[in-house]
Formats: C-alpha cells, sequence, structure tokens
C-alpha cells in the first residue's frame, strides 16, 4: 500500500479533470437560439445574483425555498412576463419591492424569458425510465 | 529572549467559534421570517439574512478545517511551516470575512448561491487558499508514510481550491450565455466543494480517533485507504444527482445516479463496525471528545441513508426542491461537521473534563440539548419537505402560498428546534472561548 496511493490519486484526479473539461466544452456544440439575445439573457443572469433572487426563488428546484421556483413563470398561462414585473415592482409577503432600471429589469425579463424555454421544471412532467433515470416527457 | 507566538491552529480554531455563534445569531433570525413574513423586510430582510447565515457557518467549518490541519500537522512534524505566511493567510479571512459581511448588509451582492457576495472577496479567499497550500506542502513533505487522514487533508485542501476557482467560471460570458451548462458546473461545484471539507473533516475524526484509542491503526489499514478512495471517487463524480432534473446531459446524470449508489458500502461498514463501535462507546462514554464524535458517527448514518435515498431518481422526484434537501444539508453541516468540530476543539484545547465534574455536568446537559433540538429541527424539515413533495407532484396544487401556509406547524416547530439549538450552541461556543481565554491556548511562548 505505500507507493500505490499515489498513483491511484493521480487517476482519479486526471480523470476527474477529462470529465470536468468535457463539460466545459459543452458550450461549443451548442446551437444559438435565435429566438433570445443571449448577451442580454447573461446580463440578465447577473441581475438575478445582484438582487439575490436565488436567496428566495428556485430555477429548476435549486435555489432558495421561501418564493416559488420560476423556470417557467414566463410561459404559466396565469403569471407570465407581466405578472413579474408587476411583482418586482411592487413586492408581495416577505417579498420587498425591488426598483430595478428599465435596462435591469428587460435583461432580468430576457434571462427568464430563455430559462423557460429550455425546458421544464414540473416534476409532475417527469418519468423514470427503465434504467431508474428521470425523463422529461415529450412537451405536447 | 521569550517571544510570544499565535498557536496558529488554535487561532483559526477560535476564529471559526467566534464566526459560528454569529452565523447561529443570523439564522435564527432568518427563521423568525418563516413565521413572521414582514419582520426586518424592509431592512436586512431574508436576501440578507439567509447569506449572512450560511457564509459564516461554511467559514466556521472550512476556519475549524484548516485549525485542524494546522494542529493535527503539529504533532507530526514542526519542520517547514511558515508562521508568517499563515499569520498572513489568517489576515486574509478576517479581511475577506469582515468585507463579506459588510458587502450583505449594503445588499452588494453579485455571487451565486452559498457565494453571494460581491465577488471581490473571493480573491483575499483564493489567496489565502493557496498560502495554506504552500504551508500544507512544506509540512507534509517531511512525512514519511503518511497515514490515510493526511491523504484526506491533501485532497481536501487541493479540491477545495479547484472547486472554489471553478466556482467562478461564470464571470466569462463563454459560461455564463450557455444556461444549462453554466447550471450543471454551478452544482458541480456545490458537490464538490462540500466534498472537499468533507474529506479535511473525515480525515480530522480519523486522527482524533488515533489520538484518543492511542493507536496508530486507524489511519493507516488497507480498509481506510479503500474507503478514503471511494470518498473521492463521490466527490468528484456523485454530483450530478444534484440536477436530475435539469435537462443537461444525460450521461452527466446516469453517471452520478451510479456512483451515488456505491455510498451503499459506507452504510454497510458503519452497520458492519456497529458492534465493535458499542464497546468503544462503553469505554470512552464520558469523554467529552469521544462523545462529540460518536454523535457525528451515528448523524452520518442517519444522513447518509437520506442521502442515498435522495440520489435515487425515483425519490428525488418527490425530494427534489423541498426542505427535505434543507434538512440533508443541516444534518450534516451541525450533526456531522459542527460535531467533528466541537471534539477537535476538546482535544486541540486540552480541555479535559469529565462528566462528572460540575463543568462537566453542565456540558453533559449542553451536549444533549444539541442533539435533541437538533433531531427535532430536522425532522420538523424532513416533514415540512414531504408535505411539499406531496404538493409538487399533486394533480391539484392549490398555490404556493396556501401550500406554504400549510407547513406553518412545521416551521414554528423548525423555529423552536432552532432557538433550543442556538442556545445549546451558544452555550457551548461560550464554555470553549472562557476556556481558551483563562488557559491562553492561542498563544505559545518560545524561547529565542
Amino acid at each position: 500500500m505505500r507507493s500505490k496511493p499515489i498513483y491511484i490519486f493521480l487517476f482519479l484526479c486526471i480523470s476527474f479533470l477529462i470529465y470536468s473539461f468535457s463539460i466545459y466544452l459543452k458550450p461549443l456544440s451548442v446551437k444559438e437560439d435565435p429566438r433570445f439575445d443571449k448577451k442580454k439573457a447573461s446580463e440578465g443572469r447577473l441581475v438575478w445574483q445582484a438582487y439575490n433572487c436565488q436567496s428566495c426563488h428556485q430555477l429548476y428546484s435549486l435555489g432558495g425555498y421561501l418564493g416559488p421556483d420560476l423556470t417557467n413563470i414566463i410561459s404559466n398561462p396565469y403569471k407570465g412576463e407581466q405578472f413579474v414585473r408587476t411583482m418586482i415592482k411592487a413586492g408581495v409577503k416577505q417579498m420587498p419591492s425591488f426598483n430595478l432600471a428599465d435596462n435591469e429589469m428587460n435583461s432580468l425579463i430576457e434571462f427568464l424569458r430563455s430559462t423557460d424555454a429550455s425546458g421544464r421544471a414540473d416534476v409532475r412532467q417527469f418519468n423514470v425510465n427503465s434504467l431508474g433515470v428521470i425523463e422529461q416527457n415529450e412537451v405536447k | 529572549m521569550k517571544l510570544n507566538k499565535f498557536n496558529i491552529g488554535n487561532l483559526f480554531l477560535i476564529t471559526s467559534l467566534c464566526l459560528l455563534a454569529l452565523g447561529l445569531s443570523f439564522g435564527l433570525l432568518a427563521t423568525l421570517i418563516y413565521i413572521f413574513p414582514e419582520f426586518l423586510k424592509d431592512h436586512l430582510g431574508f436576501v440578507s439574512l439567509r447569506p449572512l447565515h450560511v457564509s459564516l457557518a461554511i467559514f466556521w467549518i472550512i476556519l475549524g478545517a484548516t485549525g485542524c490541519i494546522y494542529n493535527g500537522l503539529k504533532q507530526h512534524t514542526t519542520e517547514g511551516s511558515t508562521y508568517k505566511i499563515a499569520i498572513v493567510q489568517w489576515i486574509l479571512w478576517i479581511t475577506s470575512i469582515t468585507g463579506i459581511a459588510v458587502s450583505y448588509f449594503i445588499k452588494d451582492f453579485g455571487g451565486r448561491e452559498y457565494w453571494e457576495f460581491n465577488p471581490i472577496w473571493a480573491f483575499p479567499i483564493a489567496l489565502a487558499w493557496v498560502l495554506f497550500l504552500v504551508n500544507f506542502y512544506s509540512l507534509v513533505k517531511k512525512i514519511k508514510n503518511w497515514p490515510v487522514y493526511i491523504w484526506m487533508w491533501l485532497t481536501g485542501v487541493l479540491f477545495f481550491l479547484f472547486t472554489f476557482t471553478e466556482n467562478y467560471l461564470w464571470v466569462f460570458p463563454y459560461f455564463r450565455e450557455h444556461f444549462i451548462t453554466d447550471m450543471t458546473i454551478q452544482w458541480k461545484v456545490n458537490g464538490s466543494l462540500v466534498g472537499a471539507w468533507n474529506q479535511i473533516l473525515y480525515g480530522t475524526a480519523i486522527f482524533l480517533m488515533d489520538r484518543i484509542s492511542n493507536t496508530k491503526n486507524t489511519g493507516r489499514s488497507k480498509l481506510a485507504f479503500a474507503m478514503y478512495f471511494l470518498g473521492i471517487t463521490n466527490l468528484m463524480f456523485n454530483w450530478g444527482h444534484h440536477i436530475y432534473t435539469l435537462p443537461t446531459e444525460k450521461y452527466i446524470r446516469y453517471f452520478g445516479y451510479a456512483v451515488s449508489m456505491t455510498e451503499w458500502i459506507f452504510l454497510a461498514k458503519i452497520f458492519f463496525d456497529w458492534k465493535k463501535s458499542l464497546n468503544a462507546i462503553q469505554k470512552n462514554y464520558h469523554y467529552f471528545p469521544y462523545r462529540f464524535l460518536m454523535a457525528a458517527d451515528i448523524w452520518v448514518l442517519l444522513n447518509l441513508f437520506q442521502a442515498i435515498l435522495m440520489s435515487i431518481p425515483a425519490i428525488n422526484k418527490f425530494t427534489h426542491g423541498t426542505h427535505v434537501t434543507v434538512a440533508h444539508a443541516m444534518g450534516t453541516t451541525i450533526g456531522i461537521n459542527s460535531m467533528i468540530l466541537f471534539a477537535a476543539c476538546f482535544i486541540f484545547f486540552d480541555y479535559k473534563l469529565d462528566t462528572t465534574s460540575l463543568n462537566g455536568r453542565f456540558l453533559n446537559k449542553v451536549f444533549w440539548l444539541i442533539q435533541g433540538a437538533l433531531f427535532l429541527f430536522w425532522l420538523s424539515l424532513n416533514f415540512a419537505g414531504i408535505k411539499k413533495g406531496i404538493w409538487q407532484l399533486s394533480d391539484q396544487q392549490s398555490t404556493y402560498s396556501e401550500m406554504m401556509e400549510s407547513l406553518q406547524p412545521y416551521f414554528i416547530t423548525f423555529f423552536c428546534a432552532g432557538s433550543l439549538l442556538f442556545i445549546g450552541m451558544c452555550l457551548l461556543v461560550y464554555k470553549l472561548l472562557k476556556f481558551a481565554r483563562s488557559n491562553k491556548i492561542i498563544t505559545t511562548t518560545i524561547k529565542t
């Protein structure tokens, strides 16, 4: 065992680096969606972080637990873009009102629009496949 | 000539205890918002209180882990460590933590979950960690035939630096403009960062066990090394279980699931060792450090079982995004990480007391208060999570607000248990700090 740990350790580290870089290179093979301004959406992500929205809200059920998941808020027939704009300005219960500049608000909306188009976060739309892994149902 | 120098390990441990007391205070205030939604809404609010609580709790663990490594390595060698580097490392941490706390108070955010502060404060942390790595390497290179805990410390130190840097890849538009990849990396980082500090703390637990039992067997057995390699495999590759619902590449989810299931081996080992542990528990029950390590073991059992269940996609679908995840996070950071750190404080401060002495009897009550309150706290979060899980899979969903209203009884229990936990942990921190002050364990007198 005296000399072996270093070899196993190095093998695992190299595997980890290969795995990590395979993920880092993914954006190169992703086709751009012409419906969204990706620069504006990425600025919107910064607005999301600047106002610490993640402390209460989730995206794909990842984030805070005080407010609802906002992944598909834009396409929600009972909510939508105008609802989001109003909630941000007016606040509700625990949520204070936020005084966002117009460009910040527009970027944030673009971020939420593009997030919405990336997939569905409602777990009722997921099935467990024969290998035991979660798969999203085809959107009808 | 006599020169008073700081005992670096204890300096980090004492700093971490102060951060814990602060983190607990902000946590208690944040919990109140679940019951009184308008509480501090227009002042600090949940947006500031949550990161204040979470970041300070994380810093308690990281600085405590740093203190454990410095103290632990001192048992092996005193050569090689650079005192000035360690002091600069500590100053960088204090600068960064002060800046982070101020940035939260003035709502200057900009970071991501768990690291919500303005990214500028990540620089002193990264620099402090590079200095730590330099000091760590200069110490361990003199040690031959490393026991497993030194391997675990090395893994923790290296991987913390790697994943902490990876945590800021989002500053490059290349990553940030691809939301799904960006989210994948974010949760890869969060999983591996926790794995990194767990390596340091589990390594510390093995070190402490070796010291308590006065043997050097635990850290050198083949089984210990096998478990270590299984542990780092999980650190590196099991994080996919955080993102089963994210539409990322399928292989990430399959791989995360497959690797996570190897954790059954850890669970089997705990059951296999149970009988042996019982004899040791009877023998060392009245010794406080052992008591805290024993508590950590029980919390490992509960949280590991929960983690394995949550890693099974069919169950994850039900628990994902619910308070079951919070219960797991609280159970591991308080039940496992904090208990190991408390045990380490008792040993490294050389705080010897028996449960039969007056002080011992008091701390005995505090110990059981912490365990009882934490169990109730953990249960209330799990029940709230299960109820939310039922709601999110229900066809006839009520509104989010109505669902949260229905969780009020669990949140009230969570607040009451949290208050008791706050009292218990603050009393323990107070006792440890009082002992540290009266026995001057923070300084070492050196003859020159």
